[in-house]
């Protein structure tokens, strides 16, 4: 993503009452809205609101309702006029325009999706998504043309002629998306988009959205009271209590490393395997064998490490060739064989920003730690079952804010192991049933088993399992393996 | 302590001798352009003879009631009664008045109305208005418009006005304001001008309601169009009135009754325009 700025918002402050200067200077003086509301019977619906929202970047709204999120962004789009402060949209300031220019730019570059769908009663879906070109007086056949492809994008079509009575909760909101998006607008606005549909629409809802951002590349401005969705949907968070923005970050900076006791209140019981990303749970990948060095240099590193496997990686920038096994590291002592010929290429790989429950299942699956690997192959870092069920233990710990990067290898190893047993104690069942399957890995994973009972252990069940999962993000669960296949149904 | 009697009766006198006195001309002239609608009208309604005109309506109710048989039957049926009572011509005449003053009162009716939902300062002023348009008895209206228009429909026209016009504000007000918020936010949120938002999202959401009004109106018209029979309208509101100066039973039972008709077909028509 690109860091130009899209949207920025400069000391909002909305007052809803009859002398709104009399309550900023009560702000000023630090008075709360609740003292502010008993002396003057006036409400602070926002208070000195300050953000920055990115070119094609989901930008997230939460907070619980009265916190002001939808009127925060209503002032966006001046449906409600922010009482001071600055809104700048591609640096111009929407709040000093007269009325021809805010129309031009709601026209223009600002849609909406509205929560309750707002779809007008009285036209079809085809005329719904056309209204928004109909008012700027384009012709009927382009218009129509436009709304149709708008229609096709968010999977309606065939629909067009439909009443609006006739819809779905669900295709409602699509018709509402479309309307939006054939304006062809630069930002969009949701309010509270998915929250009146069931869940599992919902779910898809929100999937969709995510798919079409990547095809259009819109900012997006979403208001949620659902803390689930800010974490899937946001590239950042803004979360807001009392009409202040209490935190702005991404969801994993939410998480974990809440501003204050609120959010963290807020946060707490969040499924953090939904949020945390391969990136945030990884370790660093020591000690790493270069391609172009002998097998004795890799059982050597191995011993002293105590571990039975080791990374190959070539170059300054360690790209990632492939996994040695320290069986296939003596075998290839005793031939002669090079590193490149003994190596398993294919080891288990996955994406950086891979989401934790998926990763889990092809962690339980592998006999190796997975490698975590960006666009262009560099090795960033590793992840061992440890890490994983480490970094979803601390949820259960309050105020734990730590990410394990963070902390030295050493320690770790020790720290996780402990976090780990009271995972067992806590945790509900679904997930002990997949620890279970693996119970025999979970006291040695492939990393602190010695290099001696590593060999029999681990070479041979690789073996016995045929090729080794090819375990990037987007490549689905290898179906042969036992073991895999009963994590994955847990 | 003696409180002297507030000379409210003697002040409206006054006014309305005032308003004579200054705007007799105008009136005069307003006077002539009505009855010059009114008789325009009723000279269009009867220029079909019945035999015609029965078919006409009748097939017209069919086609505006969706293709509803038993409308057009009953029409056909009801204006056949009508004729065959010998009451056609003061049945069209009444019809014509009660058509325009409908026409009036909703020309006026339904932009105030839209107005006030917009303005709440007219909306506070027009409301007590409305109140005392209604609550008063309709009697009374007879009295000013008699004296501004004297005798003939054109008076009895005004008082109609006047009386059928409240629901059309009320209805057309209270439409335009229970359009749901976020529909008017729709509106903004694309860009409308003012002028886009009321046409092309307010007037069609609110339309069922107006139209509501637009049927009260009707219904109100026609009642007093037959009231104002007292000051000289003609028409089969006369014919009710002769039958109770002569207590002839028979005949004030045959006006009402085709009064009756008029106002089931209207009343049908109109609710069947509405969108539902």
């Amino acid at each position: 993503m690109d860091k130009n700025i899209k949207l920025e918002l400069r000391n909002i402050t909305k007052i809803f009452g009859k002398n709104p200067p009399k309550v900023i200077s009560l702000l000023n003086e630090g008075l709360s809205k609740s003292e502010i509301f008993k002396k003057t019977k006036q409400t602070v619906g926002l208070n000195n609101v300050n953000f920055k929202v990115y070119d094609g970047e989901i930008f997230v709204i939460m907070g619980l309702s009265g916190s002001g999120k939808s009127t925060l962004l209503r002032c966006l789009n001046r449906l409600i006029e922010p009482t001071a402060g600055k809104i700048l949209i591609d640096g111009q300031d929407i709040t000093q325009m007269n009325a021809k220019e805010l129309r031009d730019i709601r026209r223009t570059k600002i849609g909406m999706v509205f929560q309750n769908f707002a779809l007008l009663p009285h036209r079809t879906v085809l005329d719904n998504v056309a209204y928004g070109l109909e008012i700027q007086g384009i012709p009927k056949e382009k218009r129509y043309s436009k709304a149709l492809a708008a229609i096709e994008s968010v999977g309606l079509k065939g629909y067009e002629h439909s009443k609006i009575t006739q819809l779905s909760g669900g295709m409602k909101q699509r018709v509402g998306l479309a309307r939006a998006l054939a304006n062809n607008p630069d930002i969009l606005l949701m309010d509270e988009a998915f929250s009146a549909l069931d869940p599992l629409i919902r779910s898809d809802m929100q999937d969709e959205l995510l798919a079409l951002e990547d095809r259009v590349q819109k900012t997006i401005i979403f208001v949620s009271h659902d803390l689930d969705e800010a974490l899937k949907l946001g590239d950042r968070i803004a979360l807001m209590k009392d009409g202040e923005v209490v935190q702005i970050g991404t969801p994993e900076e939410i998480l974990t490393e809440p501003a204050d006791s609120y959010v963290s209140k807020f946060v707490e019981g969040v499924d953090r395997s939904k949020v945390l990303t391969a990136e945030s749970v990884m370790k660093r990948p020591e000690p790493l064998v270069s391609i172009n060095s002998g097998p004795r240099v890799a059982i050597q590193l191995m011993k002293n490490h105590g571990i039975s496997s080791i990374y190959v990686v070539e170059g300054k920038n360690r790209h990632l060739k492939g996994i040695l096994m320290i069986g296939d590291a003596l075998e290839a002592l005793k031939t002669g064989k090079s590193l490149e010929v003994a190596m398993f290429p294919d080891s288990p790989r996955v994406a950086p920003d891979l989401p934790l429950n998926e990763v889990i299942p092809l962690i339980a699956e592998s006999q190796y730690p997975l490698a975590v690997v960006n666009d262009s192959g560099k090795l960033l870092g590793i992840i061992v079952r440890g890490t994983v069920l480490g970094a979803l233990a601390v949820s259960g710990e309050n105020g734990r804010t730590e990410t394990p990067e963070e902390k030295n290898p050493e320690e770790k190893t020790s720290e996780e192991r402990k976090s780990a047993g009271k995972f067992f104690e806590y945790k509900p069942p679904e997930k002990i049933v997949f620890i279970g399957k693996n119970k025999g890995e979970v006291g040695h994973s492939s990393e602190d088993s010695g290099v001696t009972d590593g060999k029999g252990d681990i070479i041979n069940d690789g073996i016995d399992s045929g090729a080794p999962a090819k375990a990037t993000a987007k490549v689905p669960l290898r179906s042969d393996s036992g073991s895999g296949q009963e994590a994955k149904t847990c | 302590m003696l409180i002297p009697r507030i000379p409210v009766g003697d002040t409206v006198e006054f006014a309305v001798d005032w308003i004579e006195g200054n705007f007799g001309l105008f009136l005069d002239l307003t006077s002539k352009q009505l009855d010059l609608l009114i008789s325009g009208l009723k000279d269009a309604l009867l220029f079909l003879p019945p035999e015609f005109f029965i078919p006409g309506i009748s097939l017209l109710s069919y086609f505006a009631g969706k293709r509803n048989i038993k409308l057009a039957a009953g029409t056909a049926f009801g204006f056949f009664l009508i004729e065959n009572m010998e009451l056609w011509e003061l049945s069209m005449e009444t019809l014509a008045l009660v058509l325009s003053s409908a026409l009036l009162a909703l020309i006026i009716g339904i932009p105030l109305g839209i107005l006030s939902a917009k303005n709440n300062i007219l909306f506070h002023v027009v409301k007590p208005a409305l109140d005392f348009m209604q609550t008063m008895p309709s009697f009374v209206y007879l009295i000013p418009a008699l004296i501004f228009f004297g005798l003939g429909n054109v008076p009895g026209m005004i008082a109609t006005v006047v009386f059928a016009m409240p629901p059309a504000i009320r209805l057309t007000n209270l439409g335009i304001r229970q359009v749901p918020k976020e529909l008017t936010e729709v509106a903004d949120a694309f860009g409308s001008t003012g002028w886009q938002k009321l046409s092309k999202v307010e007037l069609p959401v609110a339309l069922p309601t107006i139209m509501a009004g637009v049927n009260q109106c009707i219904m109100l018209s026609l009642s007093m169009v037959v009231v104002a029979a007292m000051i000289g309208v003609r028409g089969l509101g006369y014919q009710v009135l002769f039958g109770i100066q002569r207590v002839d039973i028979g005949m004030g039972f045959e006006a009402g009754l085709a009064i009756v008709i008029i106002a089931i077909f209207l009343d049908r028509i109109t609710q069947y325009l509405s969108p539902r």
